[in-house]
């Protein structure tokens, strides 16, 4: 049984059916991370914690205690706090950290025990390689290598959340979570071939997820199918008191829709998206987007007609905008997160020192990496006296015209359409000399974010030299459901994300 | 933004760079505000900051944690990632002579 072509609705099914135990699947993706090494997605993995887990999981199965989800694996993105696991967000300064916590999002999905009686029985795998603390879009910022993209190994994974995607795509994986502050979801979906979720900012608890800009950070899975991200999702997100963004109402069941039609009381099986009015921006279309992603997008934009839907065009004005306003506040809340990595609680501290101030900086400069430091340095100056109204204030300011921007599309449509990145996954190294460039290709994900709003990245094709393609579907806030609705839609009427990844054996 | 400015920026991040890093990085910050800049020509007069997405949603009250200990002690856990410790606390170079 090819259990790593499985998403795990299925996988789900063939549990309770006791045709699989949760060691055979355990031991099955453990055996596949051994041999799919090349790929560096994985930071730290544990046959023996992994297994453990995994036999509490048969446990529960056995004795009729399991949830959904129970006994199913699933990988970790390392800026994750995870007990028993290292926990380094792929920066030197965390070197062999372990956690003395659980993050909210490894107890939701973790194995229950009697601090944890909601756990939803999964089995960590270990933990995925990243850019060191989020930051970057190509996944070669990690201070352990980067990753490599399971469709064509000369090509990045795409970042942050780059190990998570190329796990799930490799099959070292079924299913992964991430993180997406500027994109760090959805564009790594998209350069692998996978479905993937960001929800509104204060669905998933922040608590134990090692932070970068907090007013951007939110947490979702990455899987096969948007069913399965509607399973994990669900999962994932409830209320918790210790995070103070958490929203009251957070945690429902995010596949209610999937099987639905979009208007209730439509029948018809062939326009299941009949009444849906997809918005299409036009800034999302204008020049810097490569021609083949172009005709994918509109192609499945096509296809959503052919399913019901209309399409009309929309404005997000400031959408070039969003690139220098995210790279003020991203970095400024950065240049404050980061200020607790001084090498003395925790973390890396530097061999020699003359004192206090020579430690702290010493290792900090030996601890973090290039684009860490820059984006601290660039954090730092926005918020110094002089510079703060000009930078600081001004980002914030047309910060609300964005969030703005969207209601007023919202105004026309129920979900806009665009989409994830410019181009596919670029060459390693082809963007890494210059931090600019590379800043460029997050245009169409970071305006999402500093809106707060939900969402996702979907496969819709690839290009000439074979690598994928994804479309972003926006909603406004706390549709997550219907976004998964329409995206799960799409998938029954396509099969692009069930392509298998080109160099995976 | 100058050389000087780049070493200042980096001392308040407590970071150090040699010469030669400072020379590196400052065209990669030059262009990064050339790109910051062009938010100089957008109006927003009477504007108030958006710090966060969820002030955006007015009507979202945050609900209060009830003020009430809920954790236990965990000084040994909390510690055992220090890199130097001695009976129980954290290990620092001499600040006051």
């Amino acid at each position: 049984m090819s259990w790593h072509n499985t998403p795990i609705a299925l996988m789900a099914k063939a549990l309770a059916a006791k045709e699989v135990s949760s060691k055979e699947l355990t031991q099955y993706f453990l055996d596949r991370i051994e041999a799919g090494k090349q790929w560096n997605a994985y930071l730290d993995v544990n046959a023996h914690l992994s297994l453990e887990e995994s036999n509490k999981a048969d446990q529960l199965i056995s004795s009729g205690k399991a949830g959904k989800l129970t006994g199913i694996p699933v990988a970790h993105k390392d800026v994750f706090v995870t007990r028993g696991w290292k926990s380094t967000a792929a920066s030197k300064i965390l070197a062999g950290y372990q956690s003395p916590f659980d993050a909210t999002v490894v107890a939701n999905l973790g194995i229950p025990d009697e601090n944890n009686p909601h756990g939803a029985g999964m089995v960590c795998l270990g933990k995925t390689n990243m850019d060191e603390f989020a930051m970057g879009s190509s996944n070669e910022n990690s201070a352990y290598g980067p990753v490599l993209n399971p469709w064509n190994s000369a090509h990045v994974a795409g970042g942050s959340s780059g190990g998570s995607a190329a796990a799930v795509a490799a099959g070292l994986a079924p299913i992964a979570t991430g993180s997406d502050t500027g994109g760090s979801i959805r564009q790594p979906a998209a350069f692998c071939g996978l479905t993937g979720i960001k929800p509104s900012y204060g669905r998933v608890s922040r608590y134990g997820m090692i932070a970068y800009a907090s007013s951007l950070d939110q947490a979702g899975p990455m899987g096969k199918t948007a069913e399965d991200c509607a399973l994990l999702l669900s999962a994932m997100s409830s209320h918790d008191p210790r995070d103070s963004t958490s929203l009251a109402d957070s945690g429902e069941d995010y596949g209610r829709y999937l099987n639905q039609n979009w208007k209730e009381g439509n029948s018809d099986s062939a326009k299941p998206l009949e009444g849906l009015r997809v918005g299409l921006p036009k800034e999302f279309f204008a020049e810097g987007l490569a021609s083949d992603v172009a005709k994918s997008v509109n192609e499945a934009a096509k296809l959503l007609e052919n399913l019901g839907a209309s399409l009309v065009e929309v404005s997000l004005p400031k959408t070039k905008l969003s690139i220098p306003v995210y790279y003020v506040l991203a970095p400024a809340e950065a240049s404050s997160n980061l200020s607790r990595f001084d090498g003395v609680r925790y973390g890396y501290r530097a061999n020699e020192y003359r004192d206090l101030n020579d430690m702290y900086a010493k290792s900090r400069t030996e601890g973090f990496g290039a684009e860490v430091k820059r984006r601290i340095m660039i954090g730092t100056y926005v918020l110094c006296h002089g510079y703060y109204d000009a930078y600081y204030l001004q980002a914030q300011k047309i910060r609300r015209i964005i969030a703005a921007d969207f209601q007023a599309a919202f105004n026309q449509c129920d979900v806009i359409l665009g989409p994830v990145a410019p181009d596919v996954a670029w060459r390693l190294g082809e963007k890494s000399k210059d931090p600019v460039q590379m800043y460029l290709e997050d245009i169409y994900t970071l305006s999402t974010n500093l809106a707060g709003l939900p969402a996702m990245s979907i496969p819709c094709g690839f290009n000439g030299n074979n690598l994928p393609i994804g479309m972003q579907l926006i909603g406004n806030y706390f549709s997550e459901a219907r976004l998964l609705q329409v995206a799960h839609q799409y998938q029954q009427a396509s099969d692009w994300h069930l392509r298998p990844a080109s160099e995976v054996a | 933004m100058k050389l000087d400015d780049v070493q200042r920026i980096a001392h308040l991040s407590r970071l150090e760079l040699n010469q030669a890093e400072a020379e590196a990085v400052l065209p990669q910050l030059q262009a990064i505000f050339s790109l910051v800049e062009e938010m100089q020509a957008v109006d927003t007069t009477g504007l108030e900051p958006l710090a966060h997405p969820i002030l955006f949603l007015r009507d979202l009250a945050q609900p209060m944690r009830v003020d009430q200990v809920t954790e236990s002690d965990h000084r040994a856990e909390n510690m055992q990632s220090a890199p130097a410790k001695h009976d129980g606390y954290f290990l620092v170079p001499k600040v006051i002579e």
